[in-house]
Order: structure tokens, then C-alpha cells, then sequence
């Protein structure tokens, strides 16, 4: 369902990184281009595991977001709160056919976003959580 | 700017459907527009799709309605105009009557209500003519010698002429602007209409309003005037009326508080102002003494003392030394003359209508806090204040700029002030805190003996510091989301913090808590967030 979108990103960063030294500066220069070349390989091995550790749960009462391995972070909104259900989607992303879902509650502090998301499944998320909004609307 | 614009085209489109869409749209359009512009792209269709999203608009509820308010007074006059007659059931169509005409139609469709506008004291052009002196006189101080040549070369008649031009024009503009500020009272938003060129137009419903302050400037108490600030949620900005007559504003003050409490719109001009109850005063040698005891004033003015000479002479340059000086000097005066000049005289008053801080030795501030408006109290305790048992109280109000509640007090009466604000809470006791583990001290060393949290069936407490202890409150019917979150070093030790989040933009951590105790008081608090509010007051407590 989510695609490897922030690896693709990394990747062709630390591409670019990696082979401006060595173009500009003589063959052997062109070590410079190992080390960010050893970070994209580590980057790629942990945006997957980054990727992976990205899940939502649509609980009875609230919405729980999951994310992290090293800085993990867990976010609980109850439904009653969100103020606002978005479905945002850039141009990289319409390209790989994915789309985020963000949430906003009174507090701006809240920062409840699903990226990577099906288009289909980020609208049943947004129809249904806003449903679930409306029956549990509470004030501020 | 592309938010109010955008949120113009979506709001006309949403005009056809009704408020609610019209609230939904606007609120997300302008979001749109914010954050990402593919989205909103300024066309019809992602027009008609937010409008479709009427539900969204539903969900947004309170703040979306009152971020619909400040969106649809960004728009342009036409489209305002057309809403208030639509309003009446005047003319359908007065969206097309073009720019001319707009102004009229806002009048008669005013007038059709029976609603009577209101302008602002006469004084009121005054209040900008000191600008351009000060622009003169500035630039005569920074460049003498310039100052000194266009002064010789200036004869009577130039000057004369100057005059001529610059005082009709001068005054034509601060005609023009107080002639053109129109504010009314309805039964259930306070309306103002301002600007000749760019016309402005914001509806603020009352049930919405956070705070009324009435605040005098020392001229303006010179001159018997008085400002009158509006708190909204959801607005960078604070809506104002300046100036108003003193004795006006405060019984504008009162009746506005009086509809937003829910009092009947007949009785409510009777109610007239609240009567209130004196709560707490702060002597002035308790404020002063205070002040000599905090370590803030000391910090900035050794600051200010010391670095200007180390300055000298590592550079020996007076123009670097003056640069870092000045704003020196500024800090370390504005932390203690200028905080006793705005804490001079603080009074807490009990009133039906909220509680009444008057405070100021030159500029005169009236502030009102309604009941369960608050969203976070800070109790802090500095070091040097401990043995006097005298503590600070801040507290953060959706939308509102003034934080301090209780400038110096001992603890005992800032409690009860506490428990005003916060209905049935009581402030935990130390020793109710629970402390972080032990381990903690692998993360923070020796501040981790200051962390505790303690939860009670009305608030989530957590406190922080070790010199200058901070306990803040958050009642849970105010938590907007819940997070915890572990970096490795902590998840290492087993630890993790825990953050509460409030409608105010901020944020309260009880930080290293132990995990699984962390992982549980998440589920918990995220459950009495979402039960909270059910015995929370209503948004007009009166009625």
C-alpha cells in the first residue's frame, strides 16, 4: 500500500551529493562519492524499516498513529477533536499514485499525518473519519 | 498571500451552498492554500470539491466556524455585501452589483435588520498623528548634519506650502478612516466594518469570544479614552476598537460579555457590568522584592553590565559596543522596570462573567478571563521565592496574548485564585507528584529530579525544573491529542515522555516516565480526554 517514496528522495540526493565532488575536482575526488554512496545504501536499508514502522489504527473512539524506530512517536487523537481531515497530494507523490492524509485538531502542536496512502483508501479514511468526527463533535 | 484568496474563490462558489458548506470550504481552501497550492489551484473544481466535503465542515465545528468568520472578512467587500443581503433576503444577486455599489448594500441591509452602527470615539484620528513625528525626529537624530542642511535650505514659503499639503491630506485620511470604521452589536456576532480603499468587513460571534480587554494607553488616559480587545480563537491577529470613551467601552465590555454568556439580547443592556469580588492585590514592595528575588532580572542586567566591557576590549570599536548594548539595556529594563510598571497594582476580582484583572502604574489594563476558557495554568516557583512561599501563576487562553495570571502570590491564595479559573480542580500536592525512575538520571542528569506527573480525575499535572519549578494543569476536557514519544537513548533505559497537547499551541510534557507506564497513561489520558468534556460547562455559561 505505501511506496518506498522517501527512499526515492534520499536516493537521488546522495546521488547528486556523491558525484558533484568528483565531477568538479578530478578522478580522485570521486571518493567523496563513498561515503554518501555507504549513507544512501544505510539510508535505503533504514527508510525501509522507517516505512515499515508507519501504521494507523481506526480505534472505536480514536485515531492511533505509529511511527519511528529510533524516535518513535506515538499519536492518539480522539475522534472528537479533529477539527479538519485532509487529503493532500504533491506531485511526486500523484506520480508513484499515493497520497496523504493529515489531521487537524484545535491544537497545532497535533501533527497526525498518513503518507503514502492508496488514493482510494486516504478518501474512505477521510469519509470515515469525518463521520466519525461528526457524530463524536465535541467543542474546544 | 494565496489563503484569503483562494479562500475568496472557494467562498463564492459556497455561497449557493448554504452556511455550513460555506464554513467547510473556506476553512479548507484556506488551509489548502497554505499548505500545499496544487491543491487548491485556484479552480473551480477543487472549489466544488472542498464544498462537497460538507461533513468536513461539520466536523470542524466551533473553530471552523470562527476561522470562517476571519476567512469571509478577508474577502472582498462585494462578496460580504452579498452575504448580508442575502442575510435580509434582500437581493440574491447583490454579488454582481459590482464595487460601487457595495457599501450601500451593506448599509440598507443593515439598517433592514434594525441593527444601529456604531462609530468610534472622534478622538480616534489623533491616535496615529505621532508617527510621522517620530519618522522626522528619527531621522534628525540619526543624521545630524543632513537634518541641520535641509533645515537651512527650507524658507517660510516652502515650509508654508508643506504645511499646506501635508496637514489637509493628513487629516482627510484620519477623517476618512474614522469615518469609514462602522462597528454594530447584534444578537449574536459583533460586527466591524473598516477601510475606505480595502474594505473590511469581520463578524465575531460571540459565543466565541475568549476575552474582552479594555486597556488604556497613558495618553489615551489623558484623554478619557479607552481600547477594547477582542479575543477570538483561531486569529493571529486581535480585533480592536480603538479608541472608544472610557465609560463606553466598559459598558461595551459588559454587555458583550453579558450576550456572550447568554443572557437574553433585551436584558442584556440592563445587566450593565457584572458585580465583582476582590479576590487578591498585590502590594507594590511584594511585586518590587519579587523582582529583586528572581534570577531573570538579575541574568539580564549582569548581562548588561558585562558583556559591553568585554566588548570594548576585545574590539575597541563604539559602534560594536553600542549595537550590543542598547538591546541589553532594553532587556534587562524591560525584565524588571517594565514588568513592575505592568504588574503594578494587580488585581484579581471574582465577577459572574469571568475573573477581572486590573493592572498597570501607567498604562491602564482591564482584563477579563471567562470561566473555561483556559486551557493550561503554570504554577513557578523560582528558587529564591521558595523559602517566602510566593509562586507565579501563568496560564494560556486559546487565542489570547496575556499569560499571567498572578504575578507573585503566596501559594495558598494562588490556589484558590487556580481553582477559580480551572472549576473543580485542586492544584496536587508535592508529595502527589510521582517521580521519574531512577534510571532517569542516564538521560538528564541532574534535572531529573525535578520531573513529576500526577493525574487527577480533573487534570493532567506534570512538573518540571529544579531552580524554577513549573508545575503546569491542564484539565482533560481541554486535551486536543495525546503522544509519547521515545528517542533511543530512552528506549534504551526504558523510558519515554509523554505529551498532552492543548487548543492554546501548547504543549505539556511529563517527560521520562517509565515505558510501559508511559504506554499505558497514553490510552488513559486519550480516554479522559474524550470523556472530559461531557461534564465540561456549555459555551454560554448562563443560559
Amino acid at each position: 500500500m505505501r511506496r518506498l517514496l522517501l527512499v526515492v528522495w534520499l536516493g537521488l540526493i546522495s546521488l547528486a551529493a556523491g558525484l558533484v565532488p568528483g565531477l568538479l575536482a578530478g578522478p580522485a575526488w570521486a571518493a567523496f562519492a563513498l561515503p554518501p554512496l555507504a549513507l544512501m545504501a544505510w539510508g535505503w536499508v533504514m527508510l525501509e524499516r522507517n516505512w515499515r514502522s508507519w501504521r494507523y489504527a481506526e480505534r472505536a473512539d480514536d485515531l492511533l498513529i505509529s511511527r519511528g524506530v529510533l524516535w518513535h512517536e506515538e499519536t492518539v487523537v480522539p475522534y472528537g477533536r479533529m477539527q479538519l481531515v485532509e487529503v493532500a497530494s504533491g506531485p511526486v507523490e500523484r506520480h508513484f499514485g499515493l497520497a496523504s492524509v493529515q489531521l487537524h485538531t484545535a491544537a497545532a502542536a497535533t501533527d497526525a499525518t498518513i503518507p503514502g496512502l492508496d488514493p482510494a483508501e486516504a478518501e474512505r479514511l477521510r469519509d470515515r473519519l469525518t463521520e466519525l468526527g461528526e457524530a463524536r463533535s465535541a467543542g474546544l | 498571500m494565496t489563503a484569503p484568496e483562494a479562500a475568496g474563490d472557494a467562498g463564492a462558489a459556497a455561497e449557493a451552498a448554504g452556511d455550513t458548506g460555506a464554513a467547510g470550504t473556506a476553512r479548507t481552501a484556506g488551509n489548502a492554500g497554505d499548505t500545499e497550492a496544487t491543491r487548491t489551484a485556484g479552480d473551480a473544481g477543487a472549489a466544488a470539491e472542498a464544498a462537497g466535503e460538507t461533513g468536513a465542515a461539520r466536523t470542524a465545528g466551533n473553530a471552523g466556524e470562527t476561522e470562517a468568520t476571519r476567512t469571509a472578512r478577508n474577502a472582498e467587500a462585494p462578496r460580504t455585501a452579498a452575504e448580508v443581503a442575502g442575510d435580509t433576503g434582500a437581493a440574491g444577486d447583490a454579488r454582481n452589483a459590482g464595487n460601487a455599489e457595495a457599501p450601500e448594500a451593506t448599509r440598507t441591509a443593515g439598517n433592514g435588520n434594525g441593527i444601529a452602527e456604531r462609530r468610534l470615539h472622534p478622538v480616534t484620528p489623533l491616535r496615529r498623528a505621532w508617527a510621522p513625528v517620530a519618522v522626522v525626529i528619527g531621522w534628525a537624530v540619526h543624521d545630524p548634519d543632513g537634518a541641520q542642511r535641509h533645515l537651512t535650505r527650507l524658507d517660510t514659503t516652502t515650509l508654508l506650502i508643506g504645511l499646506a499639503v501635508i496637514l489637509p491630506a493628513a487629516a482627510l485620511y484620519g477623517f476618512c478612516s474614522w469615518w469609514f470604521t462602522h462597528f454594530a452589536v447584534t444578537e449574536t456576532e459583533l460586527r466591524i466594518r473598516t477601510g475606505l480603499v480595502f474594505r473590511r468587513t469581520a463578524h465575531i460571534r460571540l459565543e466565541r469570544l475568549q476575552a474582552v480587554d479594555v486597556t488604556q494607553p497613558l495618553l489615551a488616559r489623558v484623554a478619557g479614552v479607552a481600547k477594547l480587545k477582542l479575543d477570538v480563537i483561531g486569529t493571529d491577529k486581535k480585533d480592536e476598537l480603538a479608541f472608544l470613551g472610557a465609560d463606553e467601552a466598559r459598558a461595551l465590555r459588559a454587555e458583550l460579555l453579558a450576550r456572550a454568556a447568554g443572557f437574553a439580547p433585551e436584558t442584556a443592556h440592563e445587566v450593565g457590568e457584572a458585580p465583582s469580588r476582590q479576590m487578591l492585590r498585590v502590594p507594590p514592595g511584594v511585586l518590587a522584592m519579587s523582582l529583586v528575588l528572581s534570577g531573570a532580572t538579575w541574568g539580564s542586567l549582569a548581562a548588561a553590565l558585562v558583556v559591553p566591557p568585554v566588548l570594548w576590549l576585545a574590539t575597541e570599536s563604539l559602534w560594536t559596543v553600542l549595537a550590543v548594548a542598547l538591546p541589553l539595556l532594553g532587556a534587562a529594563g524591560a525584565s524588571s522596570v517594565g514588568r513592575f510598571v505592568a504588574e503594578y497594582d494587580w488585581t484579581v476580582a471574582e465577577s459572574p462573567d469571568g475573573l477581572r484583572l486590573d493592572h498597570g502604574l501607567l498604562d491602564r489594563a482591564h482584563e477579563t478571563v471567562p470561566p473555561g476558557r483556559v486551557q493550561t495554568v503554570r504554577i513557578v516557583e523560582p528558587l529564591l521565592w521558595r523559602r517566602r512561599g510566593w509562586v507565579r501563576v501563568e496560564l494560556d487562553v486559546a487565542g489570547s496574548s496575556n499569560s499571567v495570571l498572578v504575578p507573585v502570590a503566596p501559594r495558598e491564595i494562588a490556589e484558590v485564585v487556580v481553582a477559580r479559573v480551572l472549576p473543580g480542580v485542586t492544584v496536587p500536592e508535592q508529595a502527589a507528584l510521582s517521580p521519574s525512575p531512577r534510571r532517569a538520571r542516564w538521560c538528564v542528569p541532574v534535572w531529573w529530579r525535578g520531573y513529576g506527573l500526577a493525574v487527577t480525575d480533573a487534570v493532567f499535572a506534570a512538573r518540571s525544573g529544579l531552580l524554577r519549578r513549573s508545575l503546569a494543569l491542564v484539565p482533560h476536557a481541554k486535551v486536543q491529542s495525546v503522544r509519547m514519544t521515545q528517542g533511543p537513548w530512552e528506549r534504551a533505559r526504558g523510558l519515554a515522555d509523554v505529551c498532552v497537547d492543548t487548543g492554546a499551541n501548547k504543549t505539556v510534557r511529563a517527560r521520562l516516565r517509565d515505558a510501559a507506564e508511559a504506554r499505558e497513561l497514553l490510552q488513559a489520558q486519550a480516554e479522559r480526554s474524550r470523556t472530559g468534556r461531557r461534564d465540561a460547562r456549555p459555551d454560554r455559561w448562563m443560559a
